[in-house]
Formats: structure tokens, C-alpha cells, sequence
């Protein structure tokens, strides 16, 4: 599973990546992570909020940083498919 | 509605930390007590209230409504205006929100009505001059920064400055993606907008608690209309110098308003009060500096200085008005 976190590396992004980190690890799932930073590859997922929570290529939301318990449900949901 | 909380501010400095009654101290402790709690009572509740409101609009369907507004473009300035204040902004977002509003094919001049009223008609601006001020201060710091943005916007749009964006912009493709956010439950978006409720007071607590700290030493022991002199109504420069101050101050926004009501015992006019706290909440240093990733110098320029001048014009308008 690769998830990744869109946005220009400010408080909110860090902290987002922190909870997928958290909540990847409290499911045991095997999951690279990736910061995309890059606007024009921001821009590619058609978000225009940052921070963006993508797994597998999947846009899952944007523009808030969502809690760790929310993140596992959304992971145990893309990991089922 | 907050007698209680006025009793307890009594309570507390009167019988616990036992100060004398009409001494300075008294008079700086009693405020700041009172001041907390009503100013985080009433921030809380009106940060709630706008983010819920807020979490059924995005700036992907502000951009998709905006984009079919083209045939009369003064309606689609409004609506840009209007759309700024209920869309969520982190300033982060200015960069992705211009580039997605442009490749929309939202014009310009639109795209900036849009941009100056997001981050000018600030919730925390807002919950904060309810709280100091009253109801008819708080609309008319709304009303003000719609006009403001409008006015910017149609001024842009009209001197066809499209050149001054960098051609990288016009370049990107913007992927078209759905969420699926608006699926949500009405728990499911009242627990979110508590969380963020939460969240953004967590951010600006510190800053609120000294602004508030400074306030209250100034109402015990700075005697009423002290600054009257240098910022009155009988100094022309005020406002400009007020509106000037600002700029820098971005990031301690949620310090100044509580402060601002000082200010105004002091005896600083209504109009520069207003002036320098639009200036602090929309013409902030970190999001030009973020701006300038998709504005050439030139344009980022001719932002500042029509901004600038629609906050010193409501400055001088509610000065004349207020006094």
C-alpha cells in the first residue's frame, strides 16, 4: 500500500502524515509513505486544499488533517479492496 | 449572559486572591478574568458555528459554480466574495486554490475577489469583535471586507493583468477528481467541525490569553483616551499608519483583536482600529510570500497596494461615520 500526503510541508501536513503513519502501524499494515510536495503533482490529484490524503493513487480527502482512529478506518476500507 | 462570569471574575479576585477593591490591580485582574472566559466562550461558539456552516461548502464547488458564472462577470465578483467567506482557507491552500481557479477559466479579477475576501473576513477576526464590540462592529467588518474584495476584484479584472502570472500556471493540468465528501451524516459533520473547533483554538489560545494579558493591564493602569492624541480622529495619518503596522503582524492576529478594545478606550478611532485589524488579517506577509509562487512581483505589487487602499478608504469611511 502506498500512501501519500499532499502539501507544501506545513504544521498541518506533518501532522497528517504523523497520524497515517500511526494509524498504518496500529493496523499492522505494511504501507510506503510519501510526501508529495511538488504543486504540479499536487495540482495532478485536482486538489486544491492542502493537506491531501492519497492511498494508492486514491484521493481519499482533503483540506483537514483527519485523526488517527479516522485514517484506520479508511485504510482497513482500501486494504479490504 | 455573562453576569455569572462577571460575578466569578469578582469572586476570584476579590475573596481568593484577596486585592483590594478599586486598586489598579484589582481593576487589571478583574478584566482579565472576565475577558478569558467571555472571549473564549464566544470565540468557541462562533468558530463552531462557521465551520459548520463551512463544511457544506469547498473550494472545489465554489470553482465549479464560479466557472459557470460567466455571463455577467460582476454577479460571479459577488458570489467570489460571498464563496470567500464560507469556503475553508489555510493560506498553505492560496497556491493550489489560484492555480485550480485559473485553469477553471475562472477570470482573474474573480479568482482575487475570491482570495482577498477568504483570508480578509476571518473567523477568528470575527468571533473576536463580536466579543469586544457587539453585533453591529461585526457586520460591518464583514460588509466592509466583501466590498473590499469585490471592489479589488473587478479593479484587477479590468487591468487585463494576466501577463503578470507565471507562465508555469497556465501550464499545469488539473486532474478532475470527486470526493466523496458530501456524503457525510450530521453527527459525522458535527464531530468533525468540534474537532476542528478544537483544533484552531488550540492555535491561537496563546495569543488570544496575551493580547488579552496586555488589554487588561492597559484598562488599570493606562487612563482613558491616552492615545487620543496620536491616533484620534484629528490625525490624518492615523489610518494609513495603522493599516501600515498591520502588515507584519499575520501571525498574531488572534492577539491583537482582544487588544483593539483597549485601543478603542484609549481613545484610537473606530475607523483605524478597523483599518489595522483588516491589514493584520488580510494583508499578511507569509501568504504573499506564498503568492509570489504564482504572481510576478508586478502583480503581487498591484494586490497589495488596491487591498491597501480599499482598507485605508473604509478606515477613513468608518472614521467619518463612527468617529
Amino acid at each position: 500500500m502506498v500512501i501519500k500526503v499532499l502539501g507544501g510541508g506545513c504544521a498541518n501536513c506533518k501532522k497528517l502524515m504523523e497520524n497515517a503513519k500511526r494509524a498504518a502501524e496500529e493496523l499492522g499494515i505494511d504501507a510506503q509513505f510519501e510526501e508529495v510536495k511538488d504543486i504540479e503533482k499536487i495540482m495532478s490529484y485536482g486538489v486544491m486544499r492542502t493537506p491531501a490524503l492519497v492511498v494508492d493513487e486514491k484521493l481519499i480527502f482533503s483540506g483537514r488533517v483527519a485523526g488517527v482512529e479516522e485514517i484506520k478506518e479508511v485504510l482497513k476500507k482500501e486494504a479490504g479492496n | 449572559m455573562f453576569t455569572p462570569v462577571q460575578k466569578f471574575a469578582d469572586v476570584v479576585t476579590y475573596n481568593i486572591f484577596k486585592i483590594p477593591q478599586g486598586s489598579k490591580l484589582a481593576s487589571a485582574v478583574n478584566f482579565f478574568i472576565f475577558d478569558t472566559i467571555k472571549i473564549f466562550i464566544l470565540l468557541f461558539l462562533i468558530v463552531f458555528v462557521i465551520t459548520f456552516i463551512r463544511s457544506f461548502f469547498s473550494p472545489e464547488k465554489t470553482r465549479d459554480i464560479l466557472s459557470h458564472k460567466k455571463q455577467n462577470v460582476y454577479i460571479a465578483h459577488i458570489l467570489a466574495a460571498l464563496l470567500g467567506i464560507v469556503t475553508p482557507f489555510c493560506s498553505c491552500s492560496a497556491v493550489p486554490l489560484f492555480i485550480g481557479f485559473v485553469e477553471a477559466g475562472i477570470p482573474l479579477g474573480v479568482t482575487f475577489s475570491y482570495l482577498i475576501a477568504a483570508p480578509m473576513v476571518n473567523e477568528v477576526a470575527l468571533g473576536l469583535l463580536y466579543a469586544n464590540f457587539g453585533l453591529k462592529i461585526a457586520l460591518i467588518y464583514v460588509l466592509s471586507g466583501e466590498i473590499i474584495a469585490i471592489a479589488s476584484g473587478i479593479v484587477i479584472g479590468k487591468l487585463n493583468l494576466e501577463k503578470y502570472v507565471e507562465d508555469y500556471v497556465f501550464k499545469i493540468k488539473v486532474g478532475n477528481v470527486q470526493i466523496a465528501e458530501d456524503k457525510k451524516t450530521l453527527n459525522q459533520r458535527l464531530n468533525e467541525t468540534f474537532d476542528f473547533t478544537v483544533q484552531l483554538i488550540r492555535k491561537v489560545w496563546v495569543f488570544v490569553i496575551v493580547g488579552i494579558g496586555i488589554g487588561a493591564f492597559l484598562h488599570g493602569y493606562i487612563p482613558t483616551g491616552a492615545l487620543a492624541k496620536i491616533a484620534g480622529k484629528n490625525n490624518p495619518f492615523a489610518v494609513i499608519f495603522a493599516t501600515a503596522l498591520g502588515i507584519p503582524l499575520y501571525s498574531n492576529a488572534a492577539g491583537i483583536i482582544p487588544l483593539v478594545s483597549e485601543f478603542r478606550r484609549l481613545g484610537v478611532s473606530m475607523g483605524t482600529s478597523l483599518s489595522f485589524m483588516m491589514s493584520v488579517t488580510a494583508l499578511s506577509l507569509p501568504e504573499m510570500i506564498l503568492l509570489r509562487r504564482v504572481l510576478k512581483p508586478q502583480l503581487l505589487g498591484i494586490f497589495v497596494a488596491i487591498v491597501g487602499c480599499g482598507i485605508i478608504a473604509t478606515g477613513y469611511l468608518f472614521n467619518l461615520i463612527l468617529g
